[in-house]
């Protein structure tokens, strides 16, 4: 009665899905949040306002409320026929970006003044500045941080089982519902699989982070 | 800064809104409790509880004896088990045969504990005892009477599909290339995953509101489960939705108990029969089931296995 | 570093073109806005049968119970979770190796397991008829982890100065934690102690996959158990009025955070603040360690003011 053995095609299925929600999610994080994360810092008030109403709203709401009103608000809205999946990498998407946010506004807070300052000093525009000088310097303290948000976000990825996405949550559910193996052997086996990944995740920004420290 | 200050004052002022219960009294749905017809819903019977109940050589009954039993069952199936939300009155055909089984056992309305078990945690709730018996739509099935035992089954369902009014679909042939929506970790679920139904997509939720949702949306193009259940959607729906009305499958509805307990097992198949014989199956599927205009049928024969 | 040294205050051009680029953003969001509601309103999101719910005062009162039941998860998960953090940080920080390794694959292994998964096995293998304890303790030792990298982060993060300080003038390892560097990276870890814990109280929403009667799960009845509305299910009025509710919770907890840390901030005298910046609390100074070792929460990462 191995469970892996028996049900491999299943764990193999949920564990793709596991990472290509996470991977997708994490793009789509990435980009929002540092898009958000200049809004915040941007000389036009409007845009502050909403980048921070925007993290506000996100930082806010339990993931489970999100999702629910990601995958029943959407299709109200006329985006029929969106296929589960992208509303969970939707949904998983935005609520991370608000973390991005934050983790990459405290990585700007984190540049010496004196950098901007230079900047600006040779004529530099905001956008220039901000792209060039204090954005590559941030990202270095940000990535810390941001292993953790991604490891965080590959673990809420169990969320999206709920909401009609084949990943190893719901390989989890299946197995527990159907066949009567042991439920611990189920979790091991499944804490296995997280494992693997959340490893795989945090070697990455180890590599990223020590690639960043040489060009220091 | 300003933002978190306003907010949290808000905050306070609707809880201390809410806290005032400001609110009309009563339920919103007290109109509603009628048979499609007009006329007063016929009431579910009261069972005689058997007050000298005892079940010998039943380790689940020893433990329950005198004190509450606890039956799990589901709150958000329409005519079949359900809760009002604004009450908290469970009602339904799961219900009443959850009743009048504890009934015999020597428990009275007041001796029930009803649980709300979804679908995916019902065997390892029978197995460790968080639930005495489970009466909610469980289909009886080999793989699952590897781990929990039967008792019934008290009814027999079909699946069938839920579709729009006006849909062209007239059975489980049509369904080449449609998406289909059903509830997750669910038997109607992996059978219209099989190849020959050839779905473009079986989806999976966590309830069929969300199915049923999605349907009337048009996000999908039918909602598949025992008729039974769509039955109770249909209703909801009335005019936009209907069930196609060819079943595909049987499925028998059985209680779930523990596993070895085979004098529970048959203190729950006796209980059945004795009313079925006595006319409170018939009643019982009068005041709920029936209320969709659809008349009982002969009710299935108890399998003593 | 505060954004006002990105660009220079603004001059009449740059003020003319600001104005511009503010009206362009705000008509756009304007619009979005306008757009989404005409859409809900479009798909008979707004019917006030739909609402009407809301304002009965039996409804309210189970609001509030799910308002209070959450409240009450909350308040023993975090107890809980600070305390376990502290324990698991002593463990880390032990002279004994053996101790130490106990404290590193204890946290390591919390943090990375799926709460959900850890949640809904605690409910089916142990406490199948309590969901609270099952909630309440994969919570705790989820976040107990998190707090506990919280912690040690915040007092690796001290100038190691302090340290050996305390230790010359003569005082035993456990003055030192509790009299010198405790107290200080208390202080400075605050803020991502409490944002952890506005985590935990978002967290508590999981419990509705274990029909645990908190918030969520009360709201998810209400939309689930109420006869739709032309075909529409009260899931979007459902979703707006209790993703309220959890706002403005969140922000009233997250407001302590941002008194607290102005607070700390003022009462600082003499030590300069080990930190780059107050904003970059989290950070715990660059090349501290692998990403799992900065303070940075797991479900939720940091947040800072």
């Amino acid at each position: 009665m191995n469970v892996l053995s028996d049900n491999f095609a299943m764990f193999r299925e949920g564990f793709v899905g596991t990472v290509e929600l996470t991977v997708l999610s994490a793009l789509l994080a990435l980009v929002v949040g540092i898009l958000i994360a200049a809004f915040r810092v941007s000389p036009v008030p409007a845009l502050r306002i909403f980048g921070s109403t925007w993290v506000t709203l996100l930082l806010n709401t339990p993931l489970v409320l999100l999702f629910l009103a990601v995958t029943l608000g959407l299709p109200a809205l006329g985006l029929k026929g969106w296929d589960s999946f992208w509303l969970a990498v939707m949904a998983l998407g935005s609520y991370t970006s608000a973390f991005v946010c934050e983790a990459i506004r405290s990585g700007i807070n984190a540049v010496p003044v004196g950098q901007a300052e230079a900047a600006r000093s040779i004529g530099m525009t905001f956008n220039q500045t901000l792209g060039q000088i204090v954005l590559p310097q941030a990202t270095r303290t940000a990535v810390p941080p941001l292993g953790s948000l991604m490891i965080a976000l590959a673990k809420n990825t169990t969320i999206a089982s709920s909401f009609n996405v084949t990943e190893l949550g719901s390989v989890q559910k299946t197995l527990n519902a159907d066949s009567g193996y042991n439920i611990f052997v189920i979790f091991l086996w499944i804490a296995i699989c997280y494992v693997v990944i959340t490893f795989a995740i945090s070697g990455l920004f180890r590599l990223l982070e020590n690639r960043l420290a040489v060009a220091r | 800064m300003k933002l978190r200050k306003t907010a949290a004052a808000a905050a306070v002022v609707v809880l201390a809104l809410t806290a005032s219960a400001c609110g009309k009294s009563g339920s919103p749905d007290d109109k509603s409790d009628k048979a499609s017809d007009g006329k007063p819903a016929p009431a579910a019977p009261t069972y005689k509880v058997n007050t000298a109940a005892d079940v010998k050589g039943s380790p689940v009954f020893e433990k329950i004896k005198g004190k509450k039993i606890t039956i799990g069952t589901k709150a958000d199936q329409p005519g079949l088990g359900f809760e009002n939300p604004s009450t908290k009155k469970r009602s339904g055909f799961d219900v009443e045969i959850a009743r009048m089984i504890a009934a015999d056992l020597g428990f009275d309305e007041d001796h029930i504990t009803f649980k709300t078990i979804p679908s995916e945690a019902r065997e390892t709730q029978i197995a460790t005892g968080g639930v005495d018996l489970y009466v909610g739509t469980y289909t009886i099935n080999d793989e699952r009477k590897k781990q929990v035992g039967f008792g019934g089954p008290y009814y027999v369902a079909g699946q069938d599909l839920l579709v729009k009014a006006d849909s062209s679909i007239k059975g489980p042939d049509d369904l080449k290339g449609k998406k289909v929506c059903s509830a997750a970790g669910s038997t109607p679920l992996k059978r219209i995953k099989e190849a020959k139904y050839g779905v473009a997509e079986a989806m999976s939720q966590q309830g069929y509101q969300l199915c049923v949702q999605q349907l009337v949306g048009g996000s999908v193009d039918a909602v598949t489960t025992d008729d039974s259940i769509l039955k109770g959607y249909a209703a909801e729906n009335k005019g936009a939705l209907k069930v196609v009305g060819n079943p595909f499958s049987k499925e028998p509805y059985g209680v779930g108990l523990k596993k070895d307990d085979k004098a529970l097992r048959d203190a729950v198949d006796n209980a059945i029969e004795a009313h079925e014989k006595n006319g409170d199956w018939k009643k019982a599927y009068d005041a709920t089931l029936g209320l969709s205009g659809i008349p009982a049928t002969t009710p299935p024969a108890v399998d003593r296995y | 570093m505060s954004a006002s040294v990105l660009f220079d205050v603004p001059g009449p051009k740059a003020r003319a073109r600001n104005r511009v680029y503010g009206i362009l953003s705000s008509v756009a969001v304007l619009g979005l806005v306008a757009f989404v509601v005409y859409r809900l309103d479009d798909t008979g999101q707004f019917q006030g049968d739909l609402w009407n719910i809301y304002e009965y005062s039996s409804t309210q009162r189970q609001i509030l119970d799910g308002l209070r039941t959450t409240v009450e998860t909350f308040a023993i998960a975090a107890a809980l979770s600070v305390v376990l953090g502290v324990v698991l940080t002593a463990a880390r920080l032990s002279d004994h190796k053996p101790v130490r390794w106990i404290g590193v694959v204890a946290v390591e292994a919390f943090r990375a397991m799926p709460l959900l998964i850890m949640i809904f096995l605690l409910w089916a293998a142990v406490f199948t008829s309590d969901p609270m304890w099952a909630l309440v303790i994969g919570l705790t030792l989820y976040n107990g982890s998190v707090q506990s990298e919280i912690f040690r982060s915040g007092i690796n993060a001290l100038p190691k100065g302090q340290g050996e300080a305390a230790y010359a003038l003569g005082l035993r390892k456990t003055q030192v934690m509790t009299s010198v560097l405790v107290p200080q990276a208390v202080r400075t870890m605050l803020p991502s102690i409490i944002s952890q814990l506005v985590v935990t109280l978002k967290d508590t929403s999981l419990g509705y996959i274990i029909v645990y009667e908190e918030l969520l799960f009360v709201g998810k009845r209400f939309a689930e158990q109420r006869p739709p509305v032309n075909g529409v299910y009260a899931f979007i009025p459902m979703v707006i009025v209790f993703g309220s509710i959890y706002i403005l919770l969140c922000m009233a907890l997250s407001s302590v955070a941002t008194w607290v840390e102005r607070r700390t901030k003022r009462s600082r005298k003499g030590t300069p603040p080990p930190m780059a910046a107050p904003g970059a609390a989290v950070m715990a100074g660059p090349g501290l360690g692998a990403a799992g070792a900065t303070g940075a929460p797991g479900t939720d990462g940091p947040k800072t003011g």
